[in-house]
């Protein structure tokens, strides 16, 4: 399916764009299936399997008990029995359930069998807070499977990258997590048409600039980018990357800004210590791109708390586009 | 699958299989005892690392279980699995030499006695997660559904995975989705020290196959003939796409947990008893009953197992050892760009 049959590019939503991403692995690949809670004639928690069951009926799209360790342990016996699966949690902190399977079983099985099979199984995580869901409904936990060897980890922030990333990983011999915001699922953006891949592993510069770079994740990269056309006014011409995969981290984007910038801030939803932000500060801090540093690296993540009620509460504890505004001005004044 | 001749006063694995598969069904039962044999004696001399779960005593369960079984079923086994191995028709060679560690082994060196697996005849592993394998072996059974392969998985877990969330949502999920799964429990009267008395609120593990609208059923585990026959009615009931079934088989593990036992929590005269039950010597009996083999042959069959674990070792001994430089290279099928 190359461009040139399929030249078209339309506004899709995110949610439409991971649909239209299923919808063509279905198609395509009929070993390629669907597993989750309420995914079929429902349409999923948040409506991104949406109507895919009448098209490829139960067997494909396939309801699970709410059992998410034991959902997850029969995708992996599937995946390593020669099935696909795309299985959807309802919301990404239910991982939890199904850490064993996911962190005994999927990430190590090829490794702990010297190599005799693979695990092509991929996960789909709604993320993040901002829908008034709380602590329990809310978490950003891409770190905790990031620190896993065996997994991949990818954070799309865009309906494009979204459904690009999402063909990669049914591509892809081994287990993928996907970890989708759950604000962005309404947001719209321009998607190519047909089967294209997004690699998994390399960032996106999303703002060419020159005097700080903010790598920023999922919806952060959205408020970076907002913060990014405000810091004009100060003269201040930000570069802003967008991470996309936590593993395996796209070093030599993150590296070559920086030397060119001298300024690193990393802005991501989940828990600031011990976060995705700390192996980007590390990467550089490890690498000849520290001897470019004109500033301190300023990390902007979640407060050390879980995810509160309060619609208040909510937005103050994960970075706002202020929050970077601010930080950049800083760390470019020297105010660092 | 009943061969000659249809007498049923004739015990069940008499009458359903070959006087030659049940020769080698024996040779296979030696081959595990001797092989944990060796293993404890190659741990004693320093020659293998780590710990170990020895089946000693159990062999007619996972022997038994796997004879209805071709290379197309799958398996998935527990951390007490070498005999599951055997009975998928592992090389006894390269299980030594993943236990030695060398790269020669089934995993290379990577996962030693706890993850030996052998995917190309349908052994999906061993588990060292109590009840890690029950959802894999749901999942093998829809890839076999959904592929429309015929096969049949046998997940086989301990007493002590029933009490996990895993064996529940597994066993509720085959049987909604009707898979060809046979769940067999070698209920070995102890998760570590922890009695099934203790720990589990129904009598028989079987008993819960009923909760999940399956039939469940329970077998002296040391005899060989009792366990087929269980074993190969709900495999024909799987392969016949009626859905899963429960099979418990009581057996006894004559070693400890592992070598950090020091059995404390059962009597000597129970292990004494169940030793005076070994399921090895049963067999033979029985088919030297039925004329299927003589005394001599008994021995000569003992003697074939030996020899091949003597070569089994030697094999592993002279394997080469892993490369540390490639202790990353099977983390991703791909490599990773990190």
């Amino acid at each position: 399916m190359n461009a040139q049959n399929e030249p078209e590019i339309r506004e899709l939503s995110y949610a439409e764009a991971i649909r239209e991403a299923m919808d063509i692995a279905l198609e395509a690949d009929p070993s390629v299936l669907l597993m989750g809670e309420d995914i079929g004639v429902y349409g999923g928690a948040f409506q991104v399997t949406g109507d895919l069951v009448e098209k490829y009926g139960t067997d494909r799209v396939m309801d699970t008990p709410i059992s998410e360790l034991g959902g997850a342990g029969v995708a992996v016996g599937a995946a390593l029995t020669g099935l696909k699966p795309i299985f959807e949690f309802q919301f990404s902190d239910f991982a939890a359930l199904a850490m064993e399977q996911i962190v005994n079983q999927a990430a190590k099985v090829r490794f702990m069998l010297g190599g005799s099979v693979s695990v092509p199984l991929v996960m789909r995580f709604p993320a993040g807070s901002g829908t008034g869901a709380a602590a329990q409904h809310s978490q950003s936990i891409e770190a905790w499977l990031g620190h896993v060897p065996g997994l991949k980890v990818v954070q799309p922030s865009t309906p494009e990258d979204a459904k690009g990333l999402l063909l990669a990983a049914v591509a892809d011999p081994d287990p993928v997590m996907i970890f989708e915001h759950k604000l962005l699922y309404k947001m719209k953006g321009q998607v190519p048409g047909g089967h294209y891949t997004t690699p998994i592993g390399k960032a996106a510069i999303r703002r060419v600039g020159k005097d700080v770079t903010i790598v920023a994740t999922s919806i952060m990269v959205h408020k970076a980018m907002e913060a990014a056309e405000q810091l004009r006014a100060d003269d201040i011409d930000a570069e802003v990357i967008d991470l996309r995969t936590v593993r395996p981290m796209d070093r030599d984007t993150v590296l070559s800004s920086v030397r060119k910038t001298g300024r690193l801030i990393c802005v991501y939803e989940g828990v600031k210590t011990l976060g995705v932000g700390a192996e980007i500060s590390a990467m550089v801090a490890e690498s000849d791109a520290f001897d470019f540093l004109d500033a301190p690296i300023v990390r902007l993540g979640g407060a050390e708390c879980p995810i509160p009620y309060n619609p208040e509460l909510e937005k103050a504890v994960v970075p706002q586009m202020p929050d970077i505004l601010a930080a950049a001005r800083d760390i470019v004044k020297g105010r660092v | 699958m009943p061969e000659t001749p249809q007498n049923t006063n004739l015990p069940y694995a008499i009458r359903a299989y070959s006087p030659e598969r049940l020769r080698e069904a024996l040779k296979k039962m030696y081959l595990v005892r001797k092989f944990e044999e060796g293993a404890e004696d190659s741990y004693m001399r320093g020659l293998i690392h780590g710990t170990m779960h020895l089946s000693i005593g159990q062999e007619a369960s996972a022997i038994g279980s796997t004879m209805a079984l071709t290379d197309e079923d799958k398996i998935t086994s527990t951390h007490r699995g070498h005999g599951h191995c055997v009975g998928k028709g592992a090389d006894l060679g390269k299980m030594f030499a993943e236990f030695f560690g060398k790269e020669t082994g089934y995993c290379k060196g990577r996962g030693g006695s706890m993850h030996i697996a052998d995917p190309s005849k349908g052994n999906l592993g061993a588990n060292g997660i109590v009840g890690g394998g029950l959802p894999i072996a749901v999942g093998a059974a829809l890839s076999a559904k959904r592929l429309g392969t015929g096969a049949v998985t046998i997940c086989f877990f301990g007493d002590g995975a029933n009490n996990e969330g895993a064996f529940h949502e597994a066993l509720n999920m085959a049987s909604i989705w009707k898979l060809p799964v046979v769940f067999v429990c070698e209920n070995n009267k102890y998760g570590m020290s922890t009695s099934t008395e203790r720990s589990t609120a129904v009598k028989n593990i079987a008993e819960r196959a009923a909760a999940y609208s399956m039939p469940g059923v329970t077998v002296d585990g040391n005899d060989f003939s009792a366990v087929t026959e269980a074993v190969d009615a709900a495999v024909e009931r799987a392969r016949a796409g009626d859905g899963p079934s429960l099979v418990e088989n009581l057996t006894y593990r004559w070693r400890g947990h592992s070598k950090s036992d020091r059995n404390r929590y059962r009597t000597k005269e129970e292990i004494n008893e169940w030793m005076g039950r070994d399921p090895i010597p049963a067999m033979a009996k029985l088919l030297m009953e039925h004329h299927i083999i003589t005394e001599d042959g008994v021995a000569a069959i003992e003697a074939e197992a030996e020899k091949i674990i003597k070569d089994a070792i030697e094999f592993a001994t002279n394997g080469p050892d892993p490369k540390v430089e490639a202790v990353t290279r099977d983390v991703y099928t791909t490599e990773a760009t990190a």
